[in-house]
């Protein structure tokens, strides 16, 4: 699309405050050179509607603060190009599938409560180890490629946003925070499974996902979240079939201990565990 | 830990439904390759053929099997898509009730009709 001499957005506007339903307003803007969504939030906020309210910060694409329903799909504003959107007429709405805090900006606890049930941390059976690491883990390329991708995730609820089961049950646990929790339990550090099961196993687990793949459509990330639910759905089936053994949490790495370093090479920085 | 035991129960028996249902195809579908439980010239539909069967132990095993895995793969998708609707803690527990108190009366009649039709087939 070449790029237009202005553009219009159509903004869903809610103030909690007046007791009144959701309304559209349409407000158009200059067009400038590389203008993403959020600028023209912030050149509207700036010139046309200074009570206009939405989430951001890094503006890079990595806080998943400015998640947004954008032109009918869940985006992050700072990532979107409004030329990539191939129309001059920007229609931007808070996240579906979540409560309206005001305008753009969605009530994103329920995400981050079902996010922390499911434990999105290294847990080890050695407590002392998990609580005062006395060095770096051992894994191998091969068992960092297992959970990768999924540590990539921002938290952003564009998948959230996407998801049917979501919008229809709010008991399901979702795509980020299941996704998040096989991240941890694909870690070979980890030695968690066994307390993740306990809200896994239940109505909160992964069991309505429909493998409609809308949230991995709209990873902004390029995070995969449903086929983390369905390796997830094989992990607990292969559990409830007595055929899944969780590995030991992998050990500390040996320091070396009988090493000269080179003069030529630098000295290594300090460890930071 | 009822939802990981049912979705593999689930997984299971859609497992088993493809085993049986494979058979069935095997056996109505492709009987001029095969030929398979059809005693002489007979279509697997025919009388003879039918009565064949039913005189066989594996085959009142196997329609009270599959009988069992598509009763409960069935109703339990039933329940996933009746649960979508987002009813209330106790219609959730009537429903599974239901399901069950149905489920199993289903199948106790299904079982029997095929167990009533072998013994009836082994006096012709």
């Amino acid at each position: 699309m070449t790029a237009p001499a202005t553009v219009t957005f159509r903004i869903r506007r809610y103030d909690p405050a007046t007791q009144q339903p959701p309304v559209w307003e349409d407000i158009t803007i200059p067009y400038t050179h590389g203008m993403t969504v959020l600028d023209g939030l912030r050149v509207i906020k700036e010139t046309r509607s200074a009570t206009l309210a939405w989430r951001s910060s890094c503006r890079m694409g990595v806080c998943g603060s400015c998640g947004m329903f954008i032109n009918g799909h869940p985006r992050l504003a700072c990532n979107t190009q409004i030329t990539e959107l191939g129309t001059q007429l920007v229609t931007v709405a808070p996240l579906p599938n979540f409560a309206i805090i005001r305008d753009l900006v969605p009530d994103l606890r329920p995400l981050f409560d079902k996010h922390a049930a499911l434990m999105p941390y290294i847990i080890r059976d050695d407590v002392q180890e998990m609580f005062e690491p006395t060095g770096e883990y051992f894994q191998t390329p091969h068992e960092l490629e297992q959970f990768l991708q999924f540590s990539y995730c921002i938290k952003c609820g564009c998948c959230g946003a996407a998801c049917p089961t979501v919008a229809t049950d709010p008991e399901y646990s979702g795509p980020m925070a299941l996704a998040q929790s096989h991240r941890y339990n694909a870690d070979s550090r980890d030695g968690g499974f066994a307390a993740r099961k306990q809200v896994l196993a239940t109505e909160k687990g992964p069991w309505k996902c429909h493998y409609a793949g809308e949230c991995s459509q709209a990873c902004p990330k390029g995070v995969d979240p449903a086929r983390a639910i369905q390796l997830m759905k094989r992990q607990l089936v292969f559990d409830y079939l007595k055929l899944y053994r969780q590995p030991c949490p992998s050990k500390v790495v040996a320091k070396p201990t009988e090493i000269t370093r080179r003069a030529d090479v630098p000295e290594a920085p300090a460890p930071t565990v | 830990m009822r939802d990981q035991r049912l979705w593999t129960w689930h997984v299971l028996a859609g497992l088993v439904i493809l085993v049986f249902l494979g058979l069935h195809m095997t056996i109505m579908h492709l009987d001029t390759i095969f030929g398979f439980f059809n005693p002489g010239d007979a279509k697997p539909i025919d009388w003879v053929s039918v009565v064949g069967r039913a005189r066989m132990g594996f085959f009142t095993v196997s329609y009270i099997v599959l009988l069992g895995a598509a009763l409960f793969h069935g109703l339990y998708g039933l329940r996933n898509i009746l649960f979508e609707l987002g009813p209330g803690r106790g219609v959730k527990s009537a429903l599974n009730v239901a399901l069950t108190v149905g489920g199993v009366g289903l199948f106790a009649f299904g079982a029997w009709a095929a167990w009533a039709a072998g013994a009836l087939a082994r006096t012709l």
